[in-house]
């Protein structure tokens, strides 16, 4: 039915795998700097050497084990979807966390290529990263890229391509810790009978009590419910024979992926620190006296810019659209078109649209640029720090004066960006009270319109400022 | 040795050792995989303006975390920082 290779792209948030999906194929998915842009997977295609690769976005995930709907997404994908080979986007600049993924990957999916991304803002921290030191210890490929400025895509490409043609070299699975092995020989073979594919991996998460890959693998794998959980009990209490229970055993898990995620860091990865600039700038940015002065101030130069700035252009616009609509009126009245067509055309249909164009476009041309140059800043987190305080008072998120920022350009994009909210509660107080932010077509009517009539000097501008929303 | 003390009490500069974490379930999952798993060094970086969500720096990434989270987790070492 595919017509090309199916490659996932797994990683933690903020690592630039949108960018680097972005640079693959070509489709504009909108990029953030901040976690869980990508709920629902993403898809694009891109060729290279004749062949036709379809990639897969995954939500951006810390770990495979947690039970979010990311990383649920994600898991299901990368042991169901069957994918022909999954890439993980480590970040350079901090190599051990996007690690603790890579481990977690490797263990399920028998082709991952690891792809260190960042490694331009790396060099600038100080970080140098050992790409065949990395590769030998992992024993997986290991690319390392800039997504951003596209260097190293072209090695990553024939690095898949290379993966894919080689025969597969199948997962690599974690040891399984000492006390939870006869615990494992329970459900082990029950699940290997069934033809299930990763059945050490599926039995100790089945152990550490995921009930939702449960569920997957009874549909997946097609085994039957009662004869599963059965088993899993009799393994349960394998398991805590041997004094572990669901809780410490995870604890395990998790640790022994972490201590490996460091080891592995610690030999690939040499760290000078965080650098002292960075570290003033923050005492600057999020300080006690200066935090908020300074974000007032640069909100309101963005404001002052978008509103300042976008008058021109708006002038520009309605001078060129209102010509057009005389000569269109000249037009209809010369072939003879009776008034009342003229008047809907031209004085309602014509107006409206070039009112709503010319007040709300350049606004946003001007305000949205400025606003992703603060998030590529990273200034935008710090807002969120700062502010959190006052919104936790209000029972919301810090992380909401972003969104409500963007809603002073658009609610509808507002909205859309609550979803980097992780509480739902806190997420859908943001997304209702989003609306009661005056998007730039509902600016305060004295400011706007006083600002367009100064410009304009006509009579009938005032009423630019109603077209919204 | 001292007596265990809450992650919420680093004070800035200061760099604790986690001894383990009070939370359950998902917020325990959470915290474990932002990498406070036993014996890693936390680094309290700064508190906000407000004193609320502190910068912690974790495993070489730094997070902010409420003070309703930071109080799951149990330190049980202090490191002064030398350098700094």
């Amino acid at each position: 039915m595919t017509a090309g290779r199916v490659i996932a792209l797994a990683g933690n948030p903020n690592v630039g795998k949108s960018t680097l999906f972005n640079r693959l194929t070509g489709l504009h998915q909108h990029t953030g700097n901040w976690p869980g842009k990508t709920v629902e997977n993403a898809r694009g295609r891109c060729t290279f050497a004749g062949q036709e690769y379809l990639l897969v976005d995954l939500p951006g995930t810390y770990s495979l084990l947690a039970h979010s709907a990311e990383e649920e997404t994600a898991r299901d994908f990368l042991c169901f979807g069957h994918p022909d080979a999954c890439i993980v986007v480590c970040d350079a600049t901090c190599l051990e966390r996007s690690l603790n993924l890579a481990l977690q990957v490797r263990e399920i999916s028998p082709r991952t290529i690891i792809c260190v991304n960042l490694m331009d803002e790396a060099a600038k921290k100080g970080v140098h990263i050992h790409r065949q030191v990395l590769e030998n210890t992992l024993g997986i490929p290991v690319v390392t890229v800039s997504a951003r400025d596209g260097r190293g895509i072209e090695k990553l490409l024939e690095t898949v391509e290379k993966v894919c043609t080689e025969p597969e070299k199948g997962p690599l699975p974690l040891p399984v810790p000492e006390e939870a092995r006869r615990a494992v020989g329970v459900i082990e073979p029950v699940l290997r009978q069934q033809g299930a594919s990763l059945p050490q991996w599926a039995s100790l998460r089945l152990l550490e009590g995921d009930t939702s890959l449960k569920n997957t693998i009874k549909e997946q794998w097609k085994i039957g419910g009662t004869l599963l959980d059965r088993t899993l009990i009799l393994a349960q209490k394998e398991l805590e024979k041997s004094g572990l229970t669901s809780e410490t055993l995870t604890d395990r898990t998790v640790a022994s992926l972490a201590k490996g995620a460091e080891e592995i860091s610690r030999k690939a990865c040499k760290n000078k620190g965080r650098s002292r600039v960075s570290q003033q700038l923050d005492r600057i940015l999020t300080g006690k006296w200066t935090g908020i002065p300074v974000m007032l101030l640069l909100l309101a130069g963005i404001f002052w810019i978008t509103i300042a700035g976008a008058n021109i252009p708006s002038q520009w616009l309605w001078e060129g659209f209102s010509w057009l609509g005389e000569a269109m009126s000249a037009g209809l009245i010369a072939i003879g078109a009776p008034p009342w067509l003229e008047q809907v055309l031209v004085m309602g249909i014509w107006r409206v649209l070039s009112w709503v164009v010319s007040v709300m476009l350049p606004p946003m041309a001007v305000f949205f640029p400025l606003f992703t140059l603060l998030e590529d800043l990273g200034y935008l987190p710090r807002v969120a720090f700062t502010l959190d305080h006052c919104f936790q008072k209000a029972g919301a998120c810090g992380k909401q004066a972003l969104t409500m920022c963007m809603g002073f350009g658009c609610n509808a994009v507002g909205v859309t960006g609550c979803r980097i909210i992780d509480s739902p509660r806190e997420r859908l107080v943001a997304a209702i009270t989003n609306s009661f932010v005056p998007c730039n077509g509902r600016f305060p009517p004295p400011l706007k319109g006083r600002f367009l009539s100064h410009q304009k000097g006509k009579k009938k501008d005032r009423y630019i400022k109603y077209s919204g929303p | 040795m001292k007596e265990p003390f809450l992650l919420s009490s680093l004070r800035e500069g200061e760099t604790g050792l986690v001894a383990g974490l009070a939370a359950a379930g998902s917020l325990r999952r959470r915290l474990l995989d932002i990498g406070l798993t036993e014996g890693t060094p936390v680094r309290c970086l700064l508190h906000s303006p407000f004193g609320d969500p502190a910068a912690y720096e974790i495993r070489g990434a730094v997070f902010a975390l409420r003070q309703e989270d930071s109080r799951q987790v149990v330190l049980n070492a202090i490191a002064q920082e030398a350098a700094l």
